[in-house]
């Protein structure tokens, strides 16, 4: 059975959608013992870092996803939930819970040439894969993602950065740590790459293919 | 870099899609779930619904599509038309629409934006705007002014104003929908879209008046829109979704290519 956390950061339903079109079971639940037990655990989420973390606290889930971390088991992390894996966010300057190096920052104000670019980055983007992982098997170059964020992860370690995309400069759109992969984008809402990538995900054995 | 959008939009009523609309192929012509499925499988970027049913108490018909729909297509939709508390906000959303999309009742009350995006993120607030050409007056100095109720309605409110006041209130998109240029498919409202999309910094979807593909191109790359809201173009079966993205992928434009 797979996990979908509830910790009231919202989209979980289109996770859940996604998840049944490709025929797997799962449930959305924030019971500590039920996301300890799962086979694996996935982690959506929109909204703010601070009132995130927050919550996951709260519910004891925090620490229920290190444990399954610690041991191994396959989790992913979507949108907000490929941020507050992290150490810290500058999203209200919130404390996350650091099972990869690194932080959150927001989308600095610039320009590309003579056009200022938008915040939040909305829409769909490709990603560049720096790191092949069993979880990305079979995207194509071209094919694009869904994103809307104002901030992004940037892990300490480059090695945890699995594929990067241009918003007027690269930043990381999926990372990865052991047992852990985590898409900046919506892939429950990027077509059919997007449910590409969640049915790998249910196939994964959690260890990074050499 | 990220692609423009090319967005259909589908008007329902009593959970149909609308008459006039025709398609080729086996695609029913009253189901919005078959339509959005088409769209969705042709390469759409999103998917707009418009909710024109009449009377409020057949609302329950809207979000019974909206969670059907979910269930078929993974990219983003949003649906507009009625919504006018942030409960029929969350019932939309609920019901596994991305975003909503408030026009009237956010003129007539502002704090509907700002309230939406406190209880469901920016990201899921779309300001949608109609706008009609007007004399530059002191009360619209941009010479565009804000109608509401279907174009019935004028406000005297500036839209130029009205976009960067959205803007701070915390909606996260404007549909920018010219009543001028809307139904005469002879192109967008170019100076009106550029205005605003150069103006905020929020993404800004053009509507009204595609007519030929040349016009969208126009609008994204004139006017600097970040999407085209899109209709009889495609829905009678003039041009595909695929030959516009085709057409602008030639001419520079960014787009999503493969789906």
């Amino acid at each position: 059975m797979i996990a979908i956390v509830d910790y009231k950061a919202g989209n979980l339903r289109s996770v859940e959608r996604a998840l049944k079109k490709l025929g797997l079971s799962c449930r959305v639940t924030a019971d500590t013992r039920e996301i300890a037990a799962a086979e694996r655990i996935v982690f959506p989420g929109v909204g703010a870092a601070g009132s995130a973390m927050r919550d996951l606290m709260e519910l004891g889930i925090g620490r229920v996803i290190k444990e399954a971390f610690l041991s191994g088991k396959p989790i992913l992390g979507i949108c907000l939930g490929a941020q507050i894996v992290l150490d810290r966010s500058e999203e209200n300057e919130t404390v996350c819970l650091g099972l990869v190096r690194g932080e959150v920052k927001k989308f600095p104000d610039y320009n590309a040439g003579e056009v200022r670019l938008k915040i939040p980055h909305m829409g769909w983007n490709r990603i560049i894969i720096k790191r092949s992982h069993p979880v990305l098997e079979g995207i194509k170059e071209d094919e694009e993602m869904y994103f809307v964020h104002s901030y992004y992860p940037s892990p300490a370690d480059r090695s945890s950065v699995i594929a990067e995309t241009d918003y007027g400069f690269l930043f990381p759109s999926v990372i990865g740590c052991r047992s852990l992969i985590a898409t900046q984008f919506h892939l429950e809402k990027s077509g059919n790459a997007g449910l590409r990538i969640l049915k790998n995900f249910c196939e994964w054995d959690g260890r990074r293919a050499q | 870099m990220l692609s423009r959008r090319i967005i259909p939009c589908l008007d329902v009523r009593d959970g149909k899609t609308t008459k006039g609309v025709r398609f080729k192929g086996n695609v029913d012509i009253g189901d919005p779930v078959e339509m959005a499925r088409f769209y969705y499988e042709e390469g759409a970027d999103e998917i707009v619904f418009y909710d024109i049913t009449a009377s409020s108490d057949r609302r329950d018909i809207m979000i019974d599509v909206v969670s059907r729909v979910a269930g078929e297509i993974f990219i983003p939709f949003s649906v507009g038309g009625g919504i006018r508390t942030v409960e029929d906000m969350r019932s939309v959303l609920l019901a596994g629409a991305e975003k909503v999309s408030i026009n009237s009742a956010a003129v007539r009350d502002p704090r509907l934006i700002s309230e939406g995006a406190a209880a469901f993120g920016s990201q899921c607030i779309v300001l949608g705007m109609d706008v009609k050409r007007t004399s530059p007056s002191e009360k619209t100095p941009s010479g565009y002014e804000i109608v509401i109720d279907g174009g019935r309605t004028f406000t005297g409110i500036d839209a130029l104003w009205w976009a960067g006041e959205g803007e701070r209130l915390g909606a996260g998109e404007i549909c920018l929908n010219s009543i001028d240029a809307d139904g005469t498919r002879n192109g967008y409202e170019l100076s009106l879209t550029r205005l605003v999309s150069e103006a905020v910094g929020i993404p800004v979807i053009a509507s009204g008046g595609a007519g030929e593909i040349g016009h969208i191109y126009d609008v994204l790359t004139k006017s600097r829109a970040d999407a085209a809201l899109i209709a009889s173009i495609t829905h009678f079966g003039a041009h595909t979704i695929r030959d516009i993205k085709e057409y602008l992928n030639s001419r520079g434009v960014k787009v999503r290519m493969s789906w």
